[in-house]
């Protein structure tokens, strides 16, 4: 090779790569035991729900031996642990009570994060039947479904609608909030202050 | 005893000495300039001996003086500390960057430790190809440095009630300002080809609690990144080593730490962490979701609650932080009768967007009480309300996006206090 195409070749090597460059080249396929072992992920469309079942009363053998230290043997929640049962019509008081029977929307998300993270450090060790079977139970627990017999599975899962759906929207605050928000008055803003509230009173804060 | 070892003794016990004096009431500062101060006639220890060498310190820390700056946490707030939250101590900091080590910290899992040899990073779902890289491939995507600001969602969220925390490290202390170096998600996302039916992005993490959030792909391709650094360095493990996700002005939770799969997918998955948490209860019991971007907030830092005045009058230097979770905050506003006449403060120091900014208000202080708040506005002309405004739409439970005007009452003492007004 010449002197000129040997630093030809050179500069090019060391050009700056186009911002709008196709792909590097980087990383490797992903197999698909890999994506199977990490794409746990449930949707309440149903996708993602692995093969399995199980029933109320398989549900409440494993709930008292791997989650009613935390959550109490009713749901009701030990010490600040999560409630899980319960809490239906206290969304408008002064302490409302949020659990899969009062606020969640889905049944999908319970069984995602289950399967993803419980029991609280013994993370991902249920199986799907034993998640079916938790599930089938808090919802027996919380008045979904009344009937001792039910089996929850891959099968009728979506069946199954929480009752506090309907109460979501999409974020509002650039409609209700913002056009509110925008007087930056500078001087004689109000006549009166007057102090309503004090923290020291309360006197809940850490050294 | 060798020279060195007793020059470290004596300054051991020196340094003993002197933190258990500061520990106790201020030190007396010279007066009046009719007694000469010992601070400049008496020979101190460390103008006489030799202070440690070069090897004492490989990573250096801050001095002993500055014990009391850390992150603090609520221990009655949560059942467990691996599932908690702790605070940045915004009192006693100053500029726009947070140290590394105050950066508050919230899991769910406790912190992972992860090796980072034996991390990866997967992309699938609705792609041409799924994908995994190492770190090391992540390290030759051409790389970006950005300061953002990253704020918890409940940051400010134990005030709905009334105030509640004296302190504004716990009032506002959810939050953290770093340079980020990573690499633009889109340039990631696109070496897998994103498919044209995908339109949301799932991100989830690697501790214990897999943390998993739903991000719009617009979003996704906008600002995103993948970073792997923060003010330098490599990120610390409470903040997600070895690589963290960052959604610029959207609340903090959606910021996936120990980031180790990205999916693409055609709708939106509703985690727990945008369903069940993370959701707006408004006052009629309906509820808001997808609430994710940061409105404008401000808090005066100092004089507050932790860091109250001990000067008495004269100068005093009022200052504080704001941000937003749409750009750049165009003013800062500081009240100091409680909101009835305002006088714009000086930013200082850089205004990024989506990065904290610092302002000043340098007035000479007559001893008077003072009903102190700030006030940002931003670039798209948006005024942070006041905590009343804010509670006459969103009532006292919804918990998140909490960006209410902050009142303190400075007393003829000094002494502050977190307060509510009428």
């Amino acid at each position: 090779m010449s002197r000129f195409l040997e630093i030809l070749a050179a500069v090019l090597f060391l050009l700056p790569l186009p911002a709008q460059a196709g792909k590097l080249g980087l990383g490797r396929p992903a197999l698909p035991a890999e994506i199977a072992a990490w794409d746990k992920d449930v949707r309440p469309d149903g996708q993602g729900l692995p093969a399995g079942q199980g029933s109320v009363a398989q549900g409440e053998e494993i709930y008292l031996e791997r989650c009613a230290a935390c959550h109490g043997d009713f749901g009701e929640g030990v010490d600040r642990w999560p409630v899980l049962a319960g809490g239906q019509d206290t969304l408008t008081d002064e302490r409302p009570i949020k659990t899969i029977g009062s606020y969640w929307p889905y049944l999908s998300t319970a069984f995602d994060y289950i399967q993803r993270t419980m029991p609280y450090g013994d993370a991902a060790t249920l199986g799907a039947d034993e998640t079916y079977a938790i599930l089938a139970y808090l919802l027996y627990m919380n008045d979904i479904v009344d009937d001792e017999g039910f089996t929850l599975s891959r099968e009728n899962f979506t069946s199954i609608t929480l009752p506090n759906q309907p109460s979501f929207r999409n974020d509002d605050r650039p409609r209700v909030e913002y056009p509110l928000f925008r007087n930056r008055c500078m001087t004689d803003c109000r006549a009166t202050v007057e102090i309503t509230g004090r923290a020291g009173t309360l006197d809940v804060t850490p050294k | 005893m060798s020279e060195h070892e007793k020059t470290d003794r004596t300054r051991r016990r020196f340094l003993t000495t002197s933190l258990a004096a500061f520990g106790g009431a201020a030190a007396t500062p010279a007066l009046s300039g009719e007694k000469p101060d010992p601070a400049i006639t008496e020979v101190q220890p460390w103008r006489r001996h030799l202070g440690p060498g070069v090897d004492a310190s490989p990573y250096g820390l801050p001095s002993p003086f500055e014990a009391r700056v850390k992150r603090r946490n609520v221990p009655w707030l949560t059942a467990d500390t691996r599932s908690s939250i702790n605070f940045t101590p915004l009192h006693q900091l100053d500029g726009i960057i947070t140290p590394n080590g105050l950066c508050f910290e919230r899991h769910h899992s406790g912190v992972a430790e992860i090796d980072p040899a034996k991390h990866r990073l997967m992309i699938n779902g609705l792609v041409e190809q799924p994908l995994v890289f190492t770190l090391d491939d992540l390290k030759r995507f051409p790389r970006e440095n950005r300061v953002y600001f990253m704020e918890c969602t409940a940051n400010t969220g134990m005030e709905w009630h009334g105030p509640q925390m004296n302190g504004v490290q716990f009032t506002h202390g959810m939050i953290h300002n770093v340079m980020y170096t990573g690499v633009p998600l889109r340039l990631i996302l696109q070496e897998a080809g994103i498919k044209a039916s995908a339109k949301w992005l799932l991100a989830e993490g690697g501790d214990a609690a897999a943390m998993t959030r739903s991000i719009p792909l617009e979003k996704a391709l906008d600002d995103c990144m993948v970073a792997f650094a923060q003010n330098g360095e490599a990120l610390r493990p409470e903040n997600g080593y070895p690589l963290r996700l960052l959604v610029p002005g959207w609340e903090g939770n959606m910021w996936i730490k120990w980031l180790r799969r990205l999916e693409l997918g055609d709708k939106p998955w509703m985690q727990r962490e945008e369903t069940s948490k993370y959701t707006d209860l408004m006052p009629d019991g309906t509820s808001r979701q997808f609430t994710w971007v940061m409105d404008a907030k401000s808090v005066i830092t100092s004089p507050s609650p932790q860091a109250p005045i001990t000067h008495g009058k004269g100068p005093l230097v009022i200052t504080g932080l704001a941000w937003s979770g749409h750009g750049v905050v165009k003013k800062v506003d500081v009240t100091l009768d409680g909101g009835r006449n305002w006088t714009e403060a000086r930013i200082d120091g850089p205004r990024l967007p989506k990065s904290l900014h610092r302002f000043y208000l340098d007035i000479d202080w007559d001893g008077r009480p003072l009903l102190l708040q700030s006030r940002a506005v931003d670039e798209t002309g948006y005024v942070q309300p006041t905590m009343k405004a804010l509670k006459a739409i969103r009532g006292e439970n919804s918990v998140y996006h909490n960006n209410g005007i902050q009142t303190w009452h400075v007393r003829a003492n000094g002494e502050v206090e977190n307060v509510e007004v009428s």
